[in-house]
């Protein structure tokens, strides 16, 4: 049993562990059973807002005017707040072991292994990453291979990783021995986006070959990071990329991210990156202690 | 893409809150879905026969309750309400509106249920624990 949520997925497994395990199996778990009980009354109720019902503890529940037997409930509950409770637990292993964690989300092919494979190179911290991918285990033997702690979450076909999969990620890591841990997150300029995994910072990615409009066309996976770095700068001039007006593309959507150029693979601006990430690190450090 | 992960979710927590008060069927869901939420409403509602099969909640409407993007100036002190694209800047002072007030919401606001009576002494099997 997962000794995380209690559901019927087989701990330690990280692979086998898929979405589907977790449906409706926890009816029985931590129940929290909040009812927003002055939250509503700011909510427009529309033609659902009727009389209160004879049920005085429960002054949310209203009685419906369609059928006698039938009733409104107001929750106001975060439908994502599983998954937010397990990325806090996260959260608190990493502070009492004060770890760095970095959630990097991009399309598919902006560098994210790239990037990790020469950080570990230069970086001069003790790292580890969580890869996730659809399929294939290529990714983590490339940042093994680099010299990092790599641990592969094959997602099967879901499109983004959660809280749940670093859980049970974070098992297969030495912990004692680690300043700096990646989650490098599916590519996906979409789903990353709603799914706090318990980092420090969300740091998104996004390569001169995708063009300058990426940001205004995905604004939701920009809009809330700290750290956008435009990748393979290389490349700028052979791909006709129009540097800033990436830049001004990136701001206009996520105004208080910082925005670095970068490439992987001649490491120009490379360095602030670098500081970006022990300055980070640093930070935990000295809260964790 | 990951909308079916979505809906199986809300189905989990609608499940959850409608047991509790004794629901033996869920209705109707009411969510307040925010416009930088990353959800796509149409693909929530593809998925959401699927993923309420064989829940209290199948057969229910899901009914989405779009919530624009607003985003106050720090500048001018104006709240805005930046269409798509979402470009966060003041249109009165031309400065960059970085705090978000809402649009991000994916929130289950209600259900509409149908519930066991109090004294019905063959009640289901969705006796609170």
């Amino acid at each position: 049993m997962c000794g995380h949520c209690g559901c019927a997925a087989e701990g330690g497994s990280v692979n086998a562990h898929r979405k589907g395990a977790h449906e409706r199996s926890d009816r029985g778990g931590s129940h929290s059973h909040h009812h927003a009980h002055h939250d509503h009354a700011h909510h427009d109720h529309g033609h659902h807002d009727h009389a209160a019902g004879a049920e005085a503890e429960h002054a949310h529940v209203e009685m419906h005017q369609h059928t006698e037997d039938a009733d409104v409930l107001h929750l106001g509950r975060q439908v994502l707040d599983k998954n937010a409770r397990l990325a806090e637990r996260v959260r608190g292993i990493l502070l009492a072991k004060g770890i760095c964690a970095l959630n990097l989300v991009s399309s598919p092919g902006s560098g994210k292994t790239a990037l990790l494979e020469r950080t570990a190179r230069d970086l001069g911290l003790r790292a580890a990453v969580l890869v996730g991918d659809l399929a294939t285990d290529r990714d983590a033997e490339r940042l093994r291979t680099a010299g990092l702690q790599a641990v592969q979450i094959t997602t099967g076909n879901v499109c983004h990783l959660d809280a749940h999969m670093i859980l049970h990620g974070l098992e297969r890591v030495d912990l004692a021995a680690l300043d700096v841990l990646f989650f490098e997150n599916v590519g996906n300029l979409v789903c990353p986006a709603s799914f706090d995994l318990g980092e420090d910072h969300r740091v998104v990615l996004s390569s001169v070959t995708e063009g300058e409009d990426k940001p205004r066309k995905y604004p939701t996976i920009f809009q809330g990071v700290d750290l956008a770095l435009i990748t393979k700068t290389d490349l700028a001039e052979a791909v006709d990329c129009d540097l800033p007006a990436l830049r001004a593309s990136i701001t206009d959507v996520a105004p208080a991210a910082r925005i670095l150029e970068l490439s992987a693979k001649s490491a120009v601006g490379l360095e602030a990156w670098l500081e970006f990430v022990r300055s980070a690190a640093e930070a935990k450090r000295a809260v964790a202690l | 893409m990951h909308e079916l992960s979505i809906a199986c979710e809300l189905v989990r927590v609608a499940e959850q809150a409608a047991r509790a008060e004794r629901a033996y069927k869920v209705t109707a869901v009411f969510l307040r879905l925010g416009a930088l939420a990353g959800v796509v409403r149409e693909s929530l509602e593809f998925a959401w026969d699927l993923a309420t099969e064989g829940s209290l909640l199948a057969g229910s409407q899901l009914v989405v309750e779009p919530v624009a993007l607003a985003a106050r100036c720090e500048t001018c002190e104006r709240i805005v309400q930046p269409e798509s694209p979402p470009i966060l800047r003041c249109p009165h002072c031309g400065n960059y509106t970085p705090e978000l007030l809402a649009g991000r919401e994916l929130q289950l606001r209600a259900l509409d249920i149908e519930r066991a009576p109090v004294d019905a002494a063959t009640a289901p099997a969705s006796t609170p624990r």
